[in-house]
């Protein structure tokens, strides 16, 4: 439960960071980019993960900010989670984000563990990945040819695996501001508080007068990515927000699931469950919760 | 070649100045290169707590945390929550000791650092505000009803320090 030896590296500067990245690359070295650890830590220390070298991104202060940024609200990736927890700039105009960073891990990891991390590292079981996609979050990367925004869709590309290049730093986390009248709901099972769900669900709708409109639902722990349920959101389409409502597309968002994960923290059949009902508690949720 | 890198880190107080490797672990800095023990080390991939210290007054695992990563950091461990001056017991301490909040005693420092923060953050917390955080630190002994009472004597005797 110790880790492998590495070399280490903490820069001073973005562009230093890309900088020795490019060079690690072009020597064909296996990096590592460290932020708050929270997740890399565990699999250095099981030796999942056996970096050459790791590259500390502590220094990187400027990453380091929450601020509304005309409609969106701008979070910097080296934030801490704790502080976008206890943020009520995040909590008034992202609550559905607000809600998901609770849910990560307990105090003492959202302390060190960074915002961006999360969504680098894309374990299927973390929460913001889901959110990611429900919300379209534009993530902001550093590279070689300079700066770019990657739309959520675009970002997950298999199990633990996204669109950022060997060189590439994840620098900014653009969350839409939340429409005051939409509907949100984050559902999610684990053993226990903290641990990483089995599945979990994240939502949002709009009501027109008592019906539901533009429903974006999307499963986490599910898949080896995050995936949005399309069948469970046409079937909300234009139907009253009610219980038989609720229950009709969580079916439909339990037979959406392609291919659920299976090992040995729960079955397919236990994920495709799972997601039954916690889509239908999260629409109710989100329909329940004073505006 | 994983060369050893210098690093300045103020424990509970005093600065020291260590070459280390970059893979030691906070946790064992604490243990092995200052000889302050009382920062245990249980599933060394943080999930059960006990290595909880302060940094920069925050809560953090040690073991999820490198040694290098603390470089220029302020670090706070068990040893350092007594009275410098009279060398008294924390009065979070005192109540886990009044309130029979341990057993054994080896998840106990985690418990105490969590308490800490929790009560600087929110001095007069909620049952489930108390849970929410204790619930990032595992106890095999108590079945966790003494330290949840010890943490709620905590609260009242830092808010009138003769009550309790």
């Amino acid at each position: 439960m110790k880790p492998a030896p590495f070399d280490y590296h903490a820069p001073e500067t973005l562009d230093e960071a890309v900088g020795l990245l490019a060079r690690l690359e072009h020597e064909g070295r296996d990096a590592k980019i460290i932020a708050g650890g929270q997740s890399l830590m565990p699999m250095l220390a099981m030796r999942i993960a056996r970096p050459e070298v790791l590259v500390d991104l502590r220094r990187l202060r400027t990453l380091d900010y929450i601020r509304e940024d005309g409609t969106h609200v701008a979070i910097g990736a080296m934030t801490s989670k704790q502080a976008a927890a206890d943020s009520a700039l995040v909590r008034a105009r992202q609550p559905l984000f607000h809600a998901a960073t609770e849910l990560v891990g307990h105090i003492q990891i959202r302390n060190r563990g960074s915002v961006g991390g999360s969504f680098a590292n894309a374990d299927p079981a973390s929460e913001y990945p889901a959110i990611a996609l429900v919300l379209d979050i534009e993530l902001v990367a550093q590279g070689r040819g300079g700066r770019r925004s990657i739309a959520a869709k675009d970002f997950f590309l298999s199990l633990m695996t996204t669109s950022l290049g060997p060189s590439d730093i994840l620098t900014e986390v653009r969350l839409p501001a939340h429409p005051g009248a939409r509907r949100w709901g984050i559902q999610e099972f684990a053993r226990r508080r903290g641990d990483l769900a089995l599945a979990g669900v994240a939502l949002t709708y709009d009501l027109d007068g008592s019906r539901c409109r533009n429903a974006r639902i999307a499963a986490f722990g599910a898949e080896p990515t995050p995936v949005r349920l399309g069948a469970a959101e046409k079937v909300l389409e234009g139907k009253p927000a009610q219980a038989a409502t609720f229950e009709e597309a969580g079916r439909a968002a339990a037979a959406a699931l392609e291919d659920p994960m299976s090992d040995i923290h729960a079955s397919a059949a236990q994920r495709r469950d799972l997601v039954r009902t916690l889509t239908t508690r999260a629409l109710a949720d989100a329909a329940a919760r004073a505006h | 070649m994983t060369s050893k890198q210098r690093i300045e880190v103020t424990v509970n107080g005093t600065r020291h100045v260590r070459e280390v490797e970059p893979r030691l672990t906070l946790a064992d800095f604490l243990r092995h290169e200052l000889h302050l023990g009382g920062t245990h080390v249980g599933c060394e991939h943080g999930i059960c707590g006990v290595c909880t210290v302060l940094i920069e007054g925050r809560t953090a695992r040690s073991c999820l945390t490198l040694a290098v990563q603390c470089d220029g950091a302020d670090v706070t461990t068990v040893e350092g929550l007594r009275d410098p001056e009279t060398g008294a017991l924390h009065p979070i301490q005192q109540a886990f000791v009044a309130g029979h909040g341990l057993q054994c005693g080896f998840c106990t420092p985690g418990f105490l650092m969590s308490t800490v923060e929790l009560l600087r953050r929110t001095p007069q917390p909620s049952e489930e505000e108390i849970k929410e955080v204790l619930g990032g630190n595992l106890c095999r002994c108590t079945g966790y009803k003494h330290i949840l009472e010890s943490v709620q004597l905590a609260a009242r005797r830092l808010e009138t320090p003769q009550a309790g």
